[in-house]
């Protein structure tokens, strides 16, 4: 007793036919080559096939040394952010039908962060620079007996930050990220203002300190990348710029 | 090969294992050691809400709440774990919320909550508001929150590091190991995936807290790496597994996807439509309708279905009916699954009905524990250091259903007692010494795996097991379906041990581990499918349409499944003639199946209406 929305049969998604779809994937393996290398694969896809589900049937009946992180498979655990046509996205969320499948869809790590292998990425300095802006909740005195208040005014201030899923798409789309790997990134801003502006929290003026150094929001060009990446919708120059304002009319 | 000693290792990291690490490492030096980066971990995944009676909005108590919990799991739940469950749900939520999560918050400032499945006023009045939330992505909120308190708390990770093996002192598939007899659980060894090398943890106390086993299924809301990993090796180990044959189906998986939609979609008043329009749930549950237990309501449209109500050009699932609410408040209150239909379906929940038909999605089942978290080793008996919390665990809080956000609070209340638990137990305990070669069934078994030539494809046996158990396993099961599920289960385990994968490599072989994480699927399913064979009536999750009643008489009593070597007893503890006494060979082992009771303590067992 299992619905089934294949090929077969029309979906509701509007009725898609299966189609074939050629991924061009961006392979590297230390093992084997110092060089990375394009290789094209061409699978049989459906109406409402992922990017990840065409990974994986490559992976699962031609090529099981194809490479990749992933979990959830529907955008929440922020595993596979790769870099699809140019653009990154989840592969998880990116429909093939979307992402004009008659031409070679491109598939690449994401940038700036050392290629392990094929689509797997270092994310170790990515999480070092989250933790470098204190991503926690820092308070003084006793902890109340009951919950603290917050009003739901108070709390509509950090909602569209408190979305993020640490996938990287925003910092690895970053055009001073690529070329200053030093730099915060805007997913560790994105954290910190997730609590900067949190009326609980009280570490506000230290997290503003961290990101007032050379390689902190000064460095953003508002190029509008990040934005455009979150899998997630947040408004991440928007937050950035919200840093920046606090930093300009916050003393610390 | 490298080893490492510490006084508590933690497997997994999603909400039990960060939980726990919260507790541990204030007392003991604490590793936490997880397949994937902590905030990977499912628990990010959970939408709707965490029950806890805090009556911010309406009278609640946790009596209340216990009442519901033992009643949602049809009476097969430990009715004193459920009162722990219960009282200390409202701590729990206190404590996330000062750590720094997010919730919703009513117009006061408090913490807001809502409506969820099964939860009800004064014994089944009418539904009410106790599962605190936060939009509708409240394991995310979780899930980020544990992880932030780790980092604040300096927690140690390893991450990426496969745990493929537990050793203890005593051989359990083996030896007989007399009541009261020390065993001890004295270490793991781990693969870092990274490198391919192999590691030994050797640990005064373990905690497993590594999840679910939902990709048994193929229609399934679970993750890809939710393989059952913590209880198959367990089940290795000698120890037993509880109430394996109680699998949640959620009712609303987006159709042909089990992609899930939160339950929260009906607490904030959205309606199940068969294909002719009609509410349906009146007919099945018409005192809370919608907002039945899971069990209920799943079976209800698996039979709106087969009745031939079902929507769609193949009339094989019904509609979620959001249209009749206002676009802002879905946007504030069901902000994630409504984009979910858009992306995946292209569905506008705002004016069209949304396709759903149930997914598998929560093992009730898993390694027994006492209250405190420590593992049972038979009905009484413990392993020394060894802990299990979440859904790898079977306390048993969530008997033979469990409630929707009482998930989000097991990991909480269970994570916080384990992690406190294994601490105080570090600090007395000392190391056991390990055997010469802790590695050597590991890496046996990746060498085998990895060197075997040509063989057939990882995809294929486990696509042929995923399909098989939703044919077989699912919403209605019978004699006959779990039988023909068996056999193939049998057939794959024969052509899983002639297996290859492609990738030989050391580096980030996922291949491999894809291929190890079979087996456990294998195990897992194999057991799910012996334990629902025996049990010959319907509870809870478990339905079977050959015995469609509850059978108290015979069937109060928890399964208790072992793998034994061919030669062993046949009967286990709490061997029950004619009921608790199924015996299945394998090539090489059997499963030999017992009980353990049910502690009741004030509820007595009523037929469960809604």
């Amino acid at each position: 007793m299992t619905a089934t929305l294949e090929a077969a049969a029309p979906s509701p998604a509007g009725e898609i036919p299966s189609f074939t779809v050629t991924l061009r994937i961006r392979r590297f393996n230390p093992e084997v080559s110092e060089e990375a290398t394009w290789e094209d694969f061409t699978v049989e896809a459906h109406g409402t096939d992922r990017i990840l589900d065409a990974l994986h049937k490559i992976k699962w009946d031609e090529d099981g040394s194809l490479t990749f992180r992933r979990s959830c498979a529907h955008g929440v655990c922020g595993s596979d952010a790769m870099r699809i046509n140019g653009r990154n996205r989840l592969a998880c969320k990116t429909l093939l039908k979307d992402v004009n499948p008659d031409k070679p869809i491109t598939v690449e790590p994401i940038k700036g962060l050392p290629v392990v292998k094929d689509l797997v990425v270092d994310m170790e300095p990515f999480f070092a620079s989250y933790r470098e802006i204190m991503p926690f909740l820092i308070t003084s005195g006793n902890e109340p007996s009951k919950e603290r208040y917050q009003s739901p005014e108070d709390r509509a201030k950090f909602d569209d930050t408190t979305k993020c899923i640490l996938c990287a798409a925003c910092t690895s789309s970053c055009p001073v990220f690529w070329t200053d790997g030093q730099y915060f990134g805007p997913a560790a801003i994105v954290n910190a203002h997730r609590f900067i502006f949190d009326s609980r929290d009280e570490g506000g003026s230290q997290r503003l300190e961290i990101l007032n150094d050379k390689e902190g929001v000064w460095r953003c060009r508002t190029t509008f990348n990040c934005t455009e990446a979150c899998p997630r919708g947040i408004e991440v120059t928007k937050a950035i710029q919200e840093v920046k304002r606090a930093m300009i009319t916050r003393a610390f | 090969m490298q080893t490492h000693q510490y006084d508590v290792v933690i497997v997994g990291a999603g909400g039990a294992g960060m939980r726990a690490a919260l507790e541990s490492s204030k007392e003991a030096r604490t590793a936490v050691i997880s397949k994937l980066y902590p905030t990977r971990s499912h628990t990010g995944a959970a939408q709707g809400g965490m029950a806890a009676a805090l009556a911010n909005v309406e009278d609640d108590n946790w009596e209340w709440h216990t009442f519901d919990t033992v009643k949602g799991g049809d009476y097969l739940v430990d009715q004193d774990a459920a009162e722990i469950l219960a009282k200390e749900a409202i701590e729990s939520v206190l404590d996330l919320e000062r750590m720094g999560l997010p919730f919703n918050r009513t117009p006061e400032g408090k913490i807001d909550q809502r409506r969820f499945g099964g939860h009800t006023r004064d014994h089944g009045q009418s539904a009410v508001r106790r599962a605190c939330y936060a939009a509708d992505r409240t394991g995310h909120m979780i899930l980020q929150t544990l992880y932030q308190n780790c980092v604040k708390q300096d927690v140690e990770f390893f991450n990426e590091f496969y745990v493929l093996d537990l050793i203890t002192d005593h051989d359990l598939t083996t030896e007989e190991i007399a009541d009261g007899e020390e065993v001890n659980a004295t270490g793991v060894v781990a693969y870092d995936l990274a490198t391919g090398e192999i590691h030994v943890f050797q640990a005064k106390a373990i905690i497993f807290a590594t999840g679910g086993a939902g990709k048994i299924f193929k229609t399934t809301s679970n993750a890809h790496t939710l393989t059952g990993d913590g209880m198959a090796l367990a089940y290795r180990r000698g120890l037993p597994l509880e109430d394996m044959e109680f699998f949640q189906f959620h009712p609303t998986g987006l159709a042909g996807l089990g992609i899930l939609l939160s339950e929260a979609a009906r607490g904030e008043g959205g309606i199940l439509r068969n294909s002719e329009g009609e509410r349906f749930m009146e007919r099945y549950a018409p005192t809370i309708k919608d907002l039945a237990p899971r069990d209920i309501v799943a079976r209800s449209m698996a039979n709106e279905v087969r009745e031939g109500r079902g929507a769609g050009p193949n009339k094989d699932y019904v509609l979620l009916d959001l249209t009749h609410l206002e676009p802002a408040h879905i946007d504030a209150k069901l902000p994630d699954i409504t984009e979910f239909a858009r992306t995946y379906l292209g569905i506008e929940p705002y004016t069209e009905p949304v396709p759903v038909y149930p997914t598998a999605h929560y093992a009730m089942g898993g390694v027994p524990t006492n209250i405190k978290g420590e593992v049972l080793r038979d009905g009484v008996n413990v392993v020394k250091g060894l802990y299990a919390a979440g859904e790898v665990a079977c306390v048993s809080v969530h008997g033979s259903n469990r409630l929707g956000t009482n998930s989000l609070l097991d990991i909480n209340v269970f994570g916080k007692r384990s992690g406190r638990a294994a601490a105080e137990y570090a600090k007395t305990a000392s190391f056991h010494e390990l055997p010469e070669d802790p590695t050597v069934r590991v890496v046996e078994q990746l060498d085998e795996m990895r060197n075997r030539p040509d063989g057939e494809r990882i995809a294929d046996i486990r696509k042929a097991l995923q399909d098989t158990m939703d044919l077989n396993a699912q919403v209605f099961r019978t004699g006959d379906s779990l039988n023909a599920a068996l056999a193939d289960i049998r057939e794959l385990q024969k052509r899983y041990r002639n297996a290859s994968v492609q990738d030989k490599g050391k580096l980030f072989n996922t291949d491999l581990l894809e291929a190890i994480e079979l087996g456990f699927l294998l195990d897992i399913a194999e057991v799910t499918v012996v334990a629902a064979i025996n049990r010959k009536e319907s509870r809870g999750g478990h339905y079977r349409e050959d015995f469609p009643n509850r059978d108290d008489a015979n069937y109060m009593l928890h399964t208790m499944a072992y793998r034994r070597p061919t030669a062993a007893s046949d009967q286990a503890e709490g061997h029950v003639e004619g009921y608790f006494d199924h015996v299945e060979e394998f090539d090489g082992y059997k499963v030999v199946l017992g009980s353990k009771p049910v502690v009741q303590t004030r509820y007595e067992p009523m037929e469960r209406k809604y």
